[in-house]
């Protein structure tokens, strides 16, 4: 409350309950350890860094870009020209899929993003100053999570109509509101440590409990989620996109690619149906083996189990 | 003791040869046993008693085969049980034998009865699964052993879970489940370290009654040289995978001769000390196994030691009939 | 018991109260929309204002949105979900004939996945390291990585190029003939099961090898009972108590997945009836499907509690 006291009685707590450098350590030394210690964290990490790389010069890779029609080359099998071949209507599959990359790391980062904020601050609000409004917030995440996926953002995409920027705040709204959970019981744990109440007693205000406390020990969860977040969102969309509710053609999205709109060609040029199949299950890998190793060097807490597990496990369902 | 269980005269029940068991930690290896052998008799209660770490419980697991392997290994060495070699013997055959020859009671009783099974039900395994009794006598034969080991209401705690039982009764349990098939040799390792200080006397004695009841042999696993004083007949001193001394409880208790056993008893409260005297502890920490000390393990912390006992390692050596040391040094003449 | 399981009812009306407030909220968001397309669609031939307002108060539009909801809550309650927008048919008959296949879907999903998984898991636990965990664990990866509607895809296009062969998607009803039936749903429920064991079969390896390292699993050894009895006796039932927390929780991931399965294989499910309501705004079938999900889902997750609670002492029903 007084801010001249209180820098330093936050300093003099003795334990400071998170050391900044293991959670966000140097990016070469932390590689050196997941080559070391995880090597399939590894190859996730650099499945993960060449979908980053993709997308942003996607327009350098393929200059042609995503929509180039060209009806002579119709269905054209892999070959020297066309790598991975072309569509129905000409158009270069390597290209679709490179600017699909594109749209993929976007649709990523901002719905994770997203979702990750509104977790945090879910999450916060709710474990920091439980009570009633805690109540609330737990009943309706409850009633949210009743509710299969799928069919909340059919039904969301049903009400807002398809697009990029409305599958990102629908995709967002739902993982924001799912992961709100874990960041819950991690302030939840984080609160009941001494330090925590020294500094109340202190009189240090909420904000800077929150801000100095508890966010560097929700931090290694939340980094933990947000890899995991972004392999769920890339499904989800692609999921959406191949049964038309998600981004609206011509954008190459690689869910698209697959729709059951362009069946009838793939009997006809099986690389349609493989190629896009193939992108989605490399980066979802890499995302999956990344995210393991880091949750694991991380956060041994979460560990063996999924997060929502946890979640459960500590909201006591079942007792 | 009351009874002469020290008599060479008795059969030998157990006898351990150079026992030698490593484990593989970091890519080196941990001799946690290492050529240790002794031998137990019928109807006597041997105690191993050494800090934790000493490879006491290990020895005990060794015997029975239960060493998790990897990482753990009996490298060498023979366990002669009733002059059969239980290292030679197959999976099936040590199967047979566990529970219903050599039964084994562990030191954690919160943890070593599975929480999701009835009591009851654990109790009648080893009697079903050895054939002990006729499957009709089963339940009259837990009820039997419930009594034996002075569980209160045994009727209703056989339909009990462990988590509804306190310490000292799950121990109780334990107890009952280790003599369920009367076997010769009962294996007891720190029967009593979890409990509370009132209930340990009593585990203690009751397991010392029924195993002379029943005429077994024990073999009591301790870091407590007070709890071997009053019930074991011979005792072995362990210390960093081997056994350092071994007498008659008299010899090791009244005349101890190895420094780490004297370092034992002065660690420990007495009613013959004198008042006002202190407990002086060991110093220093037991030494790391993977990367043990050249010459005897013991003498960084010992203050007697010598100049052969950095570099040589003493055997173990007979002093009196009933008494054999593994240490260079005279300590009665220095002490 | 039954008294156990009323409370368990009991106490989830007010989870489902806030479920419908979802529900209806979600799909109330923009209410405009339905009637425009109404009226563009229906013989209305103006856009009358007129016309508006009749449909408006046919569709019981006119009055407030509380209002609203007590009045589809009130009927919703009593089994009345309103009528197809097009059809003019109740949606609980459209729903009833729906739900079976979805349901003999998902189950039959879920048992697949369970008869792979847990072998496999428990298998790959007590023989850690060998060629046969490592294949089980290089399974379980991959198949997290490949998502079932590509799998789905490649399923319909492959075999169809190579041998000519199609799965059946001729559905013969279960009671008519179960052989036909269930040939239909077979390579469906394959396909569904396979992402869904992989998650099982992780999860049942690292909490059989959990439970093995524990005291009273040395004691089962001690007493010289057989591998097998410890295994399947002392240490399957420790470890299935989080594993059937991971079925509930995989439960709605399920669901999901059977929307997307029934619209690759042409399966006349709840997913296709719902996305058909898309396509049409039906919002009496929208919201209908949405609640009965959730609903089935809430179901789930109390069998599960009773599983839970059957396999952990601790977890008293009479209490």
């Amino acid at each position: 409350m007084n801010a001249s006291v209180e820098p330093t009685a936050v300093t003099a707590t003795p334990a400071r309950p998170v050391k900044r450098r293991k959670s966000l350590p140097k990016p070469v030394a932390f590689f050196a350890r997941l080559c070391r210690e995880r090597p399939l964290g590894a190859v996730g990490a650099l499945i993960c860094l060449v979908l980053l790389f993709t997308g942003v010069f996607a327009d350098l890779i393929a200059p042609q870009g995503y929509n180039a029609i060209n009806p002579i080359d119709r269905l054209q099998p892999p070959s020297a020209e066309y790598w991975f071949g072309t569509d129905q209507l000409g158009r270069d599959i390597f290209a679709r899929i490179v600017h699909g990359a594109r749209l993929s790391v976007i649709v990523a980062f901002a719905a994770t993003t997203l979702s990750i904020v509104l977790s945090a601050l879910l999450g916060i609000v709710s474990g920091y100053f439980g009570g009633r409004l805690d109540m609330l917030i737990q009943r309706i995440v409850d009633g949210w999570m009743c509710f299969p996926d799928l069919i909340l953002l059919i039904v969301a995409v049903a009400v807002l109509g398809p697009g990029t920027w409305q599958i990102i705040v629908i995709l967002g709204l739902l993982f924001g509101i799912a992961g709100s959970r874990i960041v819950r019981g991690a302030v939840l744990s984080a609160k009941q440590n001494v330090y925590v109440h020294a500094a109340q007693s202190m009189g240090a205000s909420s904000t800077r409990i929150l801000w100095h406390h508890i966010l560097p020990n929700v931090m290694a969860p939340l980094i933990v989620l947000y890899t995991t977040r972004l392999a769920a969102v890339i499904l989800a969309e692609s999921g959406l996109s191949f049964l038309g509710l998600g981004i609206p053609p011509p954008s190459p999205s690689w869910g698209g690619m697959l729709s059951l709109d362009g069946r009838s060609y793939m009997f006809q040029a099986p690389w349609l149906a493989i190629i896009p199949g193939i992108a989605l299950t490399v980066v979802v890998f890499g995302i999956n083996m990344f995210g393991d190793a880091l949750r694991d060097m991380l956060d041994p807490r979460m560990r063996g189990g999924t997060g929502r597990y946890m979640a459960r496990v500590k909201r006591g369902t079942g007792v | 003791m009351n009874m002469k269980a020290h008599d060479v005269t008795r059969r030998t029940l157990l006898d351990v040869r150079n026992l030698h068991t490593v484990f593989e930690k970091d890519g080196n290896e941990v001799h946690a046993v290492n050529q240790v052998s002794f031998d137990v008799k019928e109807g006597e209660i041997l105690a191993i008693v050494g800090e934790s770490g000493s490879g006491k419980s290990i020895t005990a697991m060794s015997l029975l085969r239960l060493i998790p392997s990897p990482p753990g290994r009996i490298i060498g060495g023979r366990v002669l049980f009733n002059d059969e070699d239980l290292l030679d013997l197959d999976d099936e055959q040590i199967r047979r034998l566990r529970g219903r020859d050599i039964a084994m009671i562990f030191q954690e009783p919160m943890t070593s009865l599975n929480p999701s099974l009835r009591i009851g039900r654990q109790l009648a395994e080893p009697l079903l699964v050895h054939g002990s009794v006729p499957k009709d006598q089963v339940r009259e034969r837990c009820l039997e052993l419930l009594r034996q080991v002075r569980l209160g209401d045994p009727e209703k705690r056989l339909d009990a879970y462990p988590h509804e039982l306190s310490g000292g009764m799950r121990q109780r349990v334990m107890i009952a489940m280790g003599l369920a098939c009367l076997p010769k040799l009962l294996i007891a390792d720190e029967p009593t370290t979890a409990l509370d200080v009132t209930v340990q006397a009593q585990i203690l004695e009751l397991l010392r009654d029924l195993v002379r009841a029943n005429n077994s042999s024990m073999m009591l696993i301790t870091h407590d040289l007070g709890v071997v004083a009053r019930y074991a007949d011979r005792i072995n001193v362990m210390y960093a995978g081997r056994i350092v001394e071994r007498g008659t409880a008299e010899e090791i208790f009244h005349h101890p001769k190895h420094p780490y056993t004297l370092g034992l008893m002065e660690s420990m409260p007495r009613l013959d000390q004198a008042p006002g005297s202190r407990l002086t502890p060991i110093p220093g920490q037991p030494p790391d196994l993977s990367d043990p000390p050249p010459g005897c393990p013991f003498h960084p912390r010992c203050r007697f030691a010598e100049a052969r006992c950095r570099s040589e390692r003493p055997p173990l050596e007979q002093l009196t009939e009933h008494h054999w040391k593994a240490c260079w040094v005279d300590t009665d003449a220095k002490r | 018991m039954g008294a156990y399981i009323l409370r368990r009812l009991l106490a989830l009306i007010p989870t489902l109260l806030i479920a419908s407030v979802i529900v209806f909220g979600v799909v109330r968001l923009v209410p405009g929309d339905v009637l425009d397309l109404m009226l563009s669609e229906n013989a209305y031939s103006s856009n009358a204002p007129e016309d508006r307002a009749q449909l408006e108060k046919a569709l019981g539009m006119d009055k407030p949105l509380h209002m609203q909801y007590l009045h589809w809550i009130g009927n919703a309650a009593r089994g009345d979900l309103g009528e197809s927008l097009w059809r003019n048919t109740p949606v609980t008959e459209e729903i009833g004939a729906r739900l079976g296949v979805t349901l003999e879907l998902g189950i039959l999903a879920l048992l697949i996945a369970l008869v792979i998984a847990l072998p496999v898991g428990i298998f790959s636990a007590i023989r850690q390291e060998t060629l046969g965990d490592n294949l089980g664990r290089s399974f379980s990866i991959l198949a997290l990585s490949v998502p079932n509607f590509w799998l789905g895809t490649l399923v319909v296009i492959l075999p169809a190029l190579w041998w000519g062969w199609a799965p059946p998607n001729k559905l013969t009803p279960f009671f008519e003939d179960p052989i036909e039936n269930l040939k239909t749903f077979l390579v469906p429920s394959l396909i569904l099961g396979t992402s869904l064991s992989a998650v099982i079969m992780r999860m049942t390896r690292t909490m059989m090898l959990e439970v093995l390292r524990q005291d009273y699993i040395r004691t089962a050894w001690a007493k010289g009972l057989r591998e097998r009895r410890v295994v399947l006796v002392h240490a399957v039932k420790n470890a299935m108590i989080p594993v059937i927390t991971l079925v509930g929780i995989l439960v709605p991931i399920l669901f999901g997945g059977t929307v997307i399965i029934e619209q690759i294989f042409r399966l006349p499910g709840l997913g296709q009836l719902l996305l058909e309501a898309v396509s049409t705004r039906d919002y009496p079938i929208i919201t209908g499907v949405f609640l009965v999900t959730g609903v089935v889902v809430m179901l789930v997750n109390l069998i599960v509690d009773l599983c839970y609670g059957y396999l952990d002492p601790k977890v008293r029903f009479d209490r």
